[in-house]
């Protein structure tokens, strides 16, 4: 099963739309997008627009490989879950988010071997080509560096 | 002057935001903490049934009615309760939040988005004058002027100081482990 979710607060139509067509192509059908709010429709895919928080972790656990847009909580909750991301980011140049955070984000990320990342469509769809569910990798919560618990917690009591 | 546990209240929009605000936890040992963010699943989601928990109105710096209306809900929300220290990891709750807070001269802390690893967030720059204590989760963004560094919040998955900045420094800290081991 492949879940493919691009957050709640912007459309992501680049990332989905080339899933849809690759799942048509390749007659995948063990795929299911929340595509966000967006007047674009697969039509290959099962889709949602939004998902609640429930749904969302129900949908990770079930999934054997996650395809996401390079947004943090979506990035952590996926880690956490100990799956495999293939992410790609939202570009500014093509208005899905203000700014090219998501691309730092991204470069930031290569180098987790559970963490692919794709720069645009073709490198996706390439990756989702080549991923082979292999051992699913451990789940790792997230922490916070105790430096920064430390100062936090002084500047509270100061 | 009996000693009181310090009224934390830990405020932040959705998703990413929201999942760091948590990461904050450890921090608020010893606090009377209460949460306020946009989405009131979240609360069970959170599990800490003893302390209290407010919903926002969600709203982003593009609707200035909706900003409006969140503006005028933080105020209440601090006017009432009196925390004595508001934390934050954006975005806009949580600027008003800090800017409302300053001004009822409360202690105010901005933690910018890990997503943020090249710049300030806009509202982390405009956070600077209002923030008792203005972090960066980059060592790279971080200045003497402020805002100041010390680690993220997802330590042990992605490497934000500056030696990991390079291309020939490992990109993760599993990858710098793998190196040493």
């Amino acid at each position: 099963m492949i879940f493919v979710t691009v957050g709640m607060q912007m459309p992501f139509d680049r990332l989905c739309q080339a899933i849809d067509q690759w799942a048509g192509e390749s007659g995948r059908d063990d795929v299911f997008m929340q595509i966000g709010a967006t007047d674009w429709r697969p039509s290959h895919v099962p889709f949602t627009t939004k998902v609640a928080p429930d749904e969302f972790n129900a949908r990770i656990s079930e999934a054997d490989l996650l395809v996401m847009h390079a947004g943090i909580g979506s990035i952590v909750s996926a880690v956490e879950c100990g799956k495999p991301i293939l992410v790609m980011p939202r570009r500014m140049k093509f208005r899905e988010t203000r700014n090219d955070h998501q691309v730092a984000t991204a470069n930031r990320l290569s180098g987790m071997e559970s963490i692919q990342v794709a720069m645009d469509e073709d490198e996706l769809i390439l990756k989702l080509k080549q991923f082979k569910a292999v051992t699913q990798p451990d789940p790792i919560e997230a922490h916070a560096a105790p430096e920064l618990i430390e100062r936090i917690r002084s500047f509270i009591h100061q | 002057m009996a000693h009181r546990k310090p009224k934390v209240l830990a405020v932040s929009s959705g998703g990413g935001h929201w999942i760091q605000l948590q990461k904050l936890i450890p921090a608020f040992s010893d606090c009377t903490v209460m949460w306020a963010t946009v989405d009131a699943s979240y609360q069970a989601q959170l599990n800490r049934p003893e302390e209290r928990f407010f919903v926002l109105p969600d709203a982003t710096r593009w609707n200035k009615l909706a900003l409006a209306h969140l503006l005028f809900k933080i105020t209440l929300l601090i006017i009432r309760q009196q925390p004595d220290v508001i934390i934050t990891t954006g975005a806009a709750p949580g600027y008003f939040a800090l800017v409302i807070g300053r001004l009822l001269r409360k202690k105010t802390c901005w933690i910018d988005s890990i997503a943020n690893a090249e710049e300030m967030s806009l509202s982390g720059k405009k956070a600077g004058k209002w923030a008792s204590l203005w972090i960066t989760q980059w060592e790279d963004v971080a200045s003497e002027q402020g805002p100041s560094y010390f680690g993220s919040v997802l330590s042990n998955l992605l490497v934000t100081t500056r030696s990991g900045h390079t291309d020939s420094a490992p990109a993760t800290r599993r990858e710098a482990e793998q190196i040493q081991t």
